[in-house]
């Protein structure tokens, strides 16, 4: 696909190797333009939609901060009533999804709204200066969530979204993030493919909140997946399906320190204890998925028989 | 002629204009309004989808949405639900999406009140929507039918508000000749709207404007309100021809020519005010009668106009700008700067459902200064 056919053109605002750009170009070329996407406030919004200009080549609208799902609920109404059988995308950073989007996201998924909800999550309020948000992981600096003598960064756990959204029994569910692109466009595919609420969480790298040069988004979101923190996970009809992790863990360690914003848990004897917390909960999330966690012994299979899921890594 | 209920008034203008969408939250003294038309719904008399949603801001957003995709829609609201749409509200101006909406007027907390006064719409006076206020359930009624007609005109797209007094008016039967199917059909063409959503031809809606632009679409705003006085004004002339009902399309005058003291109300207590008027005049007191209709775009020349030969002007307001007074004051003061020497008093009563009587008003004729005319004496006294 040439530059000029990707339904997000070029030219936008967006930093140099911003995840979220990838993952929503990703996104949109997955449907073949043949969706109305609704957009919350942020990133998304303010780089690709700077009047006179759109970077959009689908219909678009963007109205408040928390509300993109009850937009979209809206849209497919007025779509549905005039005969339009036209795919509606709501779509919004975590800030729009976790917090103050929850109430909406939580009506459209009861409603049981024919609706895709994307979450572009790159774990905090980047747009206006890297603040905390619900989906910040623990001990991540943030503005808000600083490093100092008596803290060490966001002393709370990431938020499991996914399990909130679960709860509404939705038609389906999937994780996915942009170092996998095709796994993100085949869960796309599957989701537009998919009638009532849909929900598809995709981890962005954010380089200016992470703190990463901009060359590593990539590698970033590969070893988030890798270390077991954020596992590729599907569900129908609130089914667990295919998980994708890693045939062979890597430590925590090396998803950290490739990030500025938890450089404070490499400095001194604090840092060693809050790592071991980490791995700890990357190591509970791949027995939750099945996947071979860091600790366990390479070559050994893990219970129940997880060794494929983990080897179909791509 | 049929007896009915303001809310059930509303309704059945509402259904017979045919939104494709309606969604709203439950509200007191709104809700009669909603579940009259989800009942309408439900029993097929309207082929619209009725979209109930877990909060007011959730109901603006769904009609926010659905108005995009160029489909008629309709949500009611009250009070903190108003409140709660805010940011919503203006964001369905800013793009001008010709949404109608009813105010049933009700209290702000806190204290909570679920009573009438109109402090809700008159908080979101700067939203760029259009107000209307209404004084009977059938003008109530009409005004609904009026309403989306001035939304959708193409020199106007703006969304429109219809205040109505909570209780006073949405919960009082009163006499209705509710407009045929058949002559709303003729009143309001199909929508038309010359963007959408539709993939067919994609284009962008809410966009971030940067200082360059953002004056420019905020004026673009100002001037379609502007614009909308002389639209409303022959949308109520090709009502009049319709149905035999005439309304002013900015304030009703009430014994105004030769009146030395004029009062200025909104909604039902300008019906009670012509009764104060009429005592006054028997008192000996040249009394007149001002009741604004149209609040958004406020009718200053129009005022100005009618209150030329005053020399007295009294304004009756039901909200309040803490700390700076009545509102309907201040906007009045405001348009007659430079150009009037009325003296001008006024009053703020009436508020959290506290009656406006006959007695009310012409306690408020007497008024000598600014004030809070209805406080209670006996409170009076044990406050510190």
């Amino acid at each position: 696909m040439s530059a000029s056919e990707h339904l997000i053109q070029p030219g936008h605002r967006a930093c140099a190797g911003c995840g979220l750009l990838v993952g929503a170009r990703l996104a949109a070329d997955t449907s073949d333009g043949k969706i109305a996407v609704v957009n919350a406030t942020g990133c998304l919004e303010v780089t690709t939609t700077a009047y006179p200009q759109s970077a959009w080549r689908v219909p678009w609208i963007h109205s408040v901060f928390g509300n993109a799902a009850a937009v979209a609920t809206g849209v497919r109404a007025g779509l549905r009533v005039q005969g339009k059988d036209v795919p509606v995308v709501a779509q919004a950073g975590d800030g729009g999804t976790a917090d103050i989007g929850l109430q909406a996201l939580s009506g459209m998924l009861e409603r049981r709204d024919d609706v895709l909800f994307v979450c572009y999550d790159n774990e905090g309020y980047m747009n206006t200066g890297v603040q905390r948000s619900g989906l910040t992981p623990f001990d991540a600096a943030t503005t808000t969530t600083p490093v100092g003598e008596w803290s060490f960064g966001n002393p709370l756990p990431k938020k499991d979204l996914v399990s909130i959204v679960l709860a509404h029994s939705p038609a389906y569910v999937a994780t996915a993030t942009i170092a996998y692109h095709k796994d993100l466009e085949r869960k796309m595919q599957r989701a537009l493919a998919t009638k009532g609420p849909r929900y598809l969480h995709i981890l962005v790298p954010c380089p200016l909140g992470w703190k990463f040069e901009p060359r590593s988004t990539i590698g970033v979101s590969r070893l988030a997946v890798m270390s077991n923190l954020f596992p590729l996970a599907e569900w129908r009809d609130g089914v667990l399906g295919r998980v994708k992790g890693p045939a062979v863990p890597v430590s925590v360690d090396e998803y950290l320190k490739a990030q500025g914003r938890f450089s404070h848990l490499f400095r001194d004897e604090r840092g060693v204890d809050a790592r071991a917390t980490i791995q700890n909960m990357a190591d509970e999330t791949a027995r939750r998925f099945g996947i071979r966690a860091y600790g366990d012994v390479v070559g050994v299979e893990s219970p129940a028989g997880h060794a494929g899921a983990a080897s179909s890594n791509g | 002629m049929k007896v009915m209920e303001g809310a059930e008034a509303i309704a059945d203008a509402v259904r017979a204009a045919g939104p494709k969408v309606v969604s709203a939250y439950p509200i007191t003294p709104q809700t009669h309004i909603v579940e009259a038309l989800s009942q309408a719904v439900a029993d097929g008399r309207l082929d619209a989808e009725f979209i109930t949603v877990e909060s007011e801001h959730s109901a603006a957003s769904v009609v926010l949405g659905a108005a995009a995709t160029g489909v008629r829609t309709f949500t009611a609201t009250s009070s903190q639900g108003l409140l709660y749409m805010a940011e919503v509200v203006l964001n369905i101006a800013g793009m001008r999406l010709p949404v109608v909406m009813t105010v049933a007027n009700r209290a702000l907390s806190s204290p909570l009140s679920i009573w009438n006064d109109h402090q809700d719409s008159m908080t979101l006076r700067d939203s760029g929507w259009i107000q209307l206020f209404a004084q009977t359930a059938q003008e109530a009624h009409d005004l609904h039918l009026v309403a989306y007609r001035i939304a959708e005109d193409p020199r106007v797209l703006l969304p429109v508000m219809v205040c109505v007094d909570g209780f006073v008016l949405t919960h009082a039967f009163e006499p209705v000749e509710p407009v045929s199917d058949e002559a709303v059909s003729r009143y309001l063409p199909p929508l038309s709207l010359p963007f959408v959503l539709d993939p067919a031809r994609p284009a962008t809606f809410g966009a971030y404007a940067d200082p360059t632009v953002y004056t420019e679409a905020r004026f673009a705003i100002e001037a379609a309100q502007r614009r909308s006085a002389q639209v409303l004004s022959q949308a109520l002339g090709e009502f009049a021809a319709l149905t035999g009902r005439e309304y002013s399309p900015d304030f009703d005058r009430y014994r105004l020519d030769d009146a030395d003291v004029v009062m200025v109300a909104m909604g039902t207590a300008a019906q009670t005010a012509q009764v104060a008027v009429d005592e006054m005049r028997d008192e000996g007191v040249a009394a007149g009668l001002v009741a604004i209709r149209r609040f958004r775009p406020f009718p200053a020349a129009e005022l100005v106009a009618a209150l030329g030969n005053a020399s007295r002007i009294v304004v009756f307001d039901r909200s309040v700008s803490l700390g700076s007074g009545g509102i309907v004051a201040g906007e009045l003061r405001s348009a007659l700067y430079g150009r009037l020497l009325p003296q001008i008093v006024g009053v703020v009563a009436g508020l959290g459902g506290r009656d406006v009587s006959v007695e009310t008003l012409t306690q408020a004729f007497r008024a000598e200064r600014d004030g809070w005319i209805d406080l209670r004496p006996d409170l009076e006294e044990i406050a510190p």
